[in-house]
């Protein structure tokens, strides 16, 4: 097993190595950099750029280097000084542009992610054993329009719904009085009062989904025959049921829990904008508009770097959970 | 979340070869024990004079004894009602998408700013004085003196007569010949007619969603025809040969999937120069949306491959002497089409609607082009979707659509094992 | 080859025809409610087993005989469904049930009595439509299953050992170290080596025989009165198959708990069984003492069964004779007689209009078809 992870860890650093060459790449996508940027931006304030002085910032910051030179600068700053470049649009680093928003990226989407938990699985557990009851229907039904429609629409229609019938702006995290008040007991209840809304809207999506998936997977599961076997012994069907098959069912959810990992960072971009929440994701979101390659760089490299070692983490996971998997990983 | 999920399942469910227990018949007929204590089954063919008499034979056929495959697999989806339903539906909203020139009152482009956010008016069918008839009620606009906008008033004793197959806007029907009948519109050209209301620049939404659609749908049809092409190809190549190509395929579907989606899209949407014109960045989008898709193909095909590879009827195929390409394609491929087709019908949905978000947040298409994301830009505001709530309407047409491509699909993907 | 079974052979294991039943059915019917109609996989079937007797059911898949002993125990899946008769067991201690019923904290009030309002015969229980707490009660502790598939009837994640000792805590409260003691007790009489090690490792580490064996263990984890052995050597080869059948004998003998054995292999009932019913269509078409059905079968259907195998002494240019035809489609079910399209003493008129009537002559070998009827 120990063999095994370190194996795991070291193909992780060469895919992670991969990763980054394509983020560097991407961001040096765009035509321009980051001198016509500069220079850009003083036209728009009336000053005149040389060329000379274009020249000169050009040898500044490396931009006639090579590809491979001005890669190494821009990883090993990273690697080794956290320093993910400078934000174009924003005049600051990068690192403390995301910083400032992962906290409450990082609070929305676990809180997110606890609901549509505690709402999708017994649901979707629920559905299956009871297949083809009205029960089942309902969480069908309501299952495939989850998955018809697009988060921010369904947000939009909140908005809407909000301000016609409930003369409530649902945008923001806090209603204006609080914005600048010092944390008290009214600030946290105001700031819940604004939660629950996007948390309800980003998890419908994830609840029917997950909900969809719970059941296939048990259903796969609810008629093999070490299910008659366990029933032969006398077990109850619900001590049956959650010892059996819902485990077995649960290895595929295993297999795919590390992926939630970006996303607990990366705020659920669409309706962050839409709600105008200060997560990480708006914050992207204008990097691209405004093609700020470093910030938006930097995301990808965040989030990619998140998203093997999330994979990683699944696969020790479901190694965990299933003896199977444990075995031909000692076997591999 | 989901989609991640759904990515991972290599669907590596097994397939037999027959139907009902004629199968398990010869296979307990062939292990005969060596003590030859069997009993020796009947063999099913009915090889000698003592054969299965014609009635049963033909009841066993009627039965599905030897039905071919697609005809079981329609049986068995016509028997799930929604998505047989569903399917209806997707077929009519491809026919409206084809017929959308005809079928629009107005054009996506004709404008009238006169009635910028006219809401929607209300088809009547009667009317006291003039007798049976479709017609819709005139609008007074105020300009409200504060804000400059437009104020509409429904004014109920104005009287616009609607007619079938009218001229009006003057178009070209897919792109080739000029014409300007419409399947409804009013009767003189010139009065308002917003059945869904108007945008800000006073265009018809509904002719704007119906037009719309050309983009919205054949994104997802061309995304998952490229998705296909790579994913069987790439995906039969590493399942069937396996060894160096396999793996270094199954690195590369990895690298892909490592990256995550809605970054990876904005980014590489952000970089499409701004220069290019509606009909690259359609492809573009489109492509990008692709890098993606074949991954989940790939691996579904792969893990079809893998397990078809061991089975008995492969086996018995190789031993008669079949050439590669013959098993592959007579034996392999139609085995799995059926759960390919299913997944494809799945796939068409998530691109219409990853379109959507881009084209919503201004990444995708861009106006003038036309579709439902694009649409659904201009109610990105509160007060916009406040002043004009049928703006949100192209989020309908997507929901529609989308509810019933996932229905398809999920009876689709019930019905592709026909033999379970 | 077949030995037919000689007279002393049986003589070694007198059966007491007087010991109580452990297992009644009377008139078991079992459908399966598909889309395309309903297939009636067991229409109709009487058996006993009386304690310590050894019943082969035999006879050719789909003939119902895997659905009938599923049905015993209630464990029909969906689109499956018990639609009549009933199945009489001893009744169980109501220790027994109160302990299955668990913690379930409200008791439903049931029907204690079952649909259909036939009179239980003494001591006994009827299983259909009784309260599930007696039905768990009987499950694993009176009557035990061991199932065809080794490879899949086993939780793969789960430690053999964990599998077994949950069945014993089940019906006998005990500390956890008491069971596992018991559990590898249990491994060693079935013929594992170093069950102390095997008692940890999962099922996918294991032979084929060797989770056969496992599945045995389990099933007498709690000294059931009956073991219904569902093919329990078809998915092993040759060689496991005798073992395993040498173990379930042996272990009939030690302990005095009757076998029901479905099987298609008459080589196998004949090792193991004393008497054989024979299942053609979802209905018992004759029952009787082995030796008694090897020597003089009386049903068509049993006769032309054994003219299709081979028998020791036979001359070897005598062609064996398969049966004829083909088990018919289970829509296409024929009407009076199940196997009169099949049979060579088909009389129309008779045999394709009406269930043949039960014969029972003064041994007790019962036959169903109209050939043994009396002129009366």
């Amino acid at each position: 097993m120990g063999k095994y992870t370190l194996r795991r860890i070291g193909l992780m650093v060469i895919t992670l190595v991969a990763i980054s060459f394509v983020t560097f790449w991407i961001i040096q996508l765009p035509p321009g950099d980051y001198v016509s940027t500069l220079v850009a931006q003083a036209e728009s304030r009336g000053q005149v750029i040389t060329p000379e002085q274009m020249a000169a910032l050009r040898v500044r910051y490396g931009l006639d280097d090579p590809f491979l030179v001005q890669y190494w600068n821009w990883i090993s700053n990273i690697v080794f000084h956290g320093d993910f470049g400078q934000s174009f649009a924003y005049n600051r680093p990068v690192s403390t542009l995301i910083w400032d928003r992962v906290a409450l990226s990082f609070f929305l989407s676990v809180s997110t992610l606890l609901f549509v938990w505690a709402v999708a699985f017994p649901v979707g557990i629920y559905s299956a054993v009871k297949q083809y009851s009205p029960g089942d229907y309902i969480a069908t039904f309501f299952g495939f329009v989850g998955m018809a429609i697009p988060e921010f629409l369904l947000a939009l229609v909140f908005l809407w719904l909000g301000v016609r019938y409930f003369d409530q702006s649902a945008g923001g995290l806090f209603s204006p009085e609080y914005v600048d008040a010092a944390w008290n007991l009214g600030k946290v209840l105001d700031l819940a009062s604004h939660l629950w809304l996007p948390i309800l809207i980003i998890g419908i999506s994830g609840t029917a989904g997950l909900i969809r998936v719970t059941r296939a997977n048990l259903l796969d599961e609810l008629y093999k025959p070490y299910v008659i076997t366990a029933r032969a012994k006398g077990l109850s069907e619900w001590k049956l049921l959650v010892k059996y098959p819902v485990r077995m069912s649960l290895s595929p959810f295993f297999s795919t829990v590390g992926w939630l990992l970006p996303g607990l960072i990366s705020g659920e971009t669409i309706i962050s904008i839409v709600l105008s929440l200060p997560t990480t994701g708006p914050l992207l979101f204008g990097g691209v508009l405004s093609q700020d390659m470093y910030l938006v760089g930097s995301f990808i490299l965040i989030l990619s770097a998140l998203t093997v070692v999330g994979t990683l983490l699944s696969d020790l996971a479901l190694a965990w959970w299933d003896p199977r998997i444990r075995r031909r990983y000692q076997e591999s | 979340m989901t989609e991640r999920t759904e990515r991972r399942d290599t669907g590596a469910s097994g397939t037999s070869t027959d139907v009902w227990d004629a199968s398990e018949l010869e296979l307990e007929g062939a292990t005969m024990s060596q003590e030859g204590m069997e009993i020796p089954l009947p063999s099913p063919g009915g090889d000698d004079e003592s054969g299965p008499t014609p009635e049963l034979a033909r009841a066993a056929l009627a039965q599905g004894g030897t039905a071919s495959q697609w005809r079981l697999v329609w049986r068995r989806f016509r028997r799930h009602k929604v998505a047989f339903v569903a399917l209806w539906v997707v077929l009519a909203i491809y026919l409206i998408m084809a017929f959308a020139e005809v079928l629009a009152p107005s054009t996506a482009t004709a404008q009238d700013p006169d009635y910028a956010y006219a809401p929607p008016q209300a088809l009547h069918i009667y009317h006291p004085s003039e007798g049976l008839g479709l017609y819709v009620h005139d609008f007074t606009v105020t300009q409200n003196p504060e804000t400059f906008a437009n104020e509409f008033e429904i004014d109920t004793d104005s009287y616009i007569p609607v007619g079938f197959f009218v001229s009006g806007e003057p178009y070209e029907m897919w792109g080739l010949f000029p014409m300007d009948v419409h399947l409804i519109g009013p009767e003189d050209p010139d009065r308002p007619f917003y059945l869904w209301g108007a945008d800000r620049a006073g265009r018809d939404s509904l002719s704007r969603i119906l037009y719309g659609s050309r983009v919205s749908l054949s994104i997802g049809l061309v995304g998952v025809a490229i998705s296909l092409v790579l994913g069987i190809a790439l995906g039969g190549i590493s399942g069937y040969y396996g060894g160096k190509p396999d793996t270094l395929i199954q690195r590369i579907i990895e690298f892909l999937m490592a990256i995550p989606t809605l970054p990876l899209w904005l980014a590489l949407s952000a970089a499409i120069p701004a220069s290019w014109g509606p009909l690259a960045r359609y492809f573009a989008i489109t492509a990008i949306l692709s890098v993606i898709g074949w991954t989940g193909m790939a691996r579904q095909v792969r893990g079809k491959f893998l397990s078809l590879r061991t089975e008995d009827f492969i086996t018995a195929a190789t031993l008669d002497g079949c050439s590669r390409p013959r098993i592959i394609f007579r034996h392999m491929v139609p085995s799995f089409s059926s759960h390919v087709i299913a997944s494809l019908t799945m796939a068409v949905p998530g691109m219409i609607l990853a379109e959507t978000s881009l084209s919503f947040l201004g990444l995708g298409l861009q106006a003038p082009a036309v579709s439902w994301g694009v649409l659904l830009q201009d109610a990105q505001n509160i007060r916009t979707i406040e002043t004009a709530p049928w703006l949100l309407l192209p989020g309908l047409a997507i929901f529609i659509t989308v509810l019933a491509m996932n229905f398809v699909g999920d009876g689709l993907r019930d019905a592709a094992d026909p033999y379970k | 080859m077949l030995q037919t079974p000689t007279s002393d052979q049986t003589t070694s294991r007198r059966l007491d025809p007087d010991a109580p039943p452990v297992l009644q059915l009377t008139g078991l019917r079992t459908e399966f409610q598909l889309e395309d109609g309903v297939v009636t996989a067991v229409d109709g079937v009487d058996l006993t087993i009386r304690r310590g007797e050894t019943l082969a059911v035999v006879g050719e898949s789909g003939c119902g005989k895997s659905v009938m002993a599923r049905s015993i125990l209630q464990l029909v899946d969906r689109p499956g469904r018990i639609v009549g008769g009933q199945v009489w067991v001893p009744r169980p201690a109501s220790t027994e049930v109160e302990r299955a019923r668990g913690r379930s904290r409200r008791r439903r009030r049931r029907r204690e009595t079952p649909a259909e309002t036939t009179v239980a015969p003494e001591g006994m229980v009827g299983l259909i439509g009784a309260d599930p707490a007696i039905i768990r009660a009987v499950r694993g502790k009176r009557i035990a299953m061991v199932f065809q598939e080794p490879m899949t009837s086993l939780s793969a994640v789960h430690r053999v050992g964990d599998q077994i000792t949950e069945a014993i805590q089940l019906h006998a409260p005990m500390p956890k170290d008491v069971a596992r003691e018991r559990a590898i007790d249990l491994l060693r009489r079935v013929g594992i080596a170093a069950p102390e090690k095997r008692v940890d490792a999962y099922p996918f580490e294991l032979s084929g025989g060797m989770r056969q064996r496992v599945m045995i263990a389990m099933a007498l984890s709690c000294d059931p009165e009956l073991l219904i052995a569902d093919e329990p050597t078809t998915a092993l080869d040759v060689t496991t198959q005798a073992q395993i059948l040498e173990l379930l004998a042996s272990l009939r003998d030690e302990r005095g708990m009757a076998i029901m054995l479905i099987t298609h292999d008459l080589g196998v009932a004949a090792q193991l069984a004393d008497s054989v019913a024979v299942m053609y269509l979802g209905n018992v078409v004759e029952r009787g003492d082995l030796a008694e059905i090897f020597r003089s079968p009386r049903h068509p259907y049993t006769r032309a069964l054994l003219r299709s195998i081979p028998k020791l002494g036979q001359g070897r240019d005598i062609r064996l004779a398969p049966v004829r035809g083909m088990v018919p489609h289970p829509f296409a079910r024929p009407s009076g007689c199940p196997f009169h399209d099949r049979c060579d003493s088909f009389q129309p008129g008779r045999c394709d209009t009406a269930p043949p009537p039960l014969i029972r002559d003064d041994q007790g070998h019962e036959v169903r078809c109209v050939l043994y009827e009396e002129d009366k």
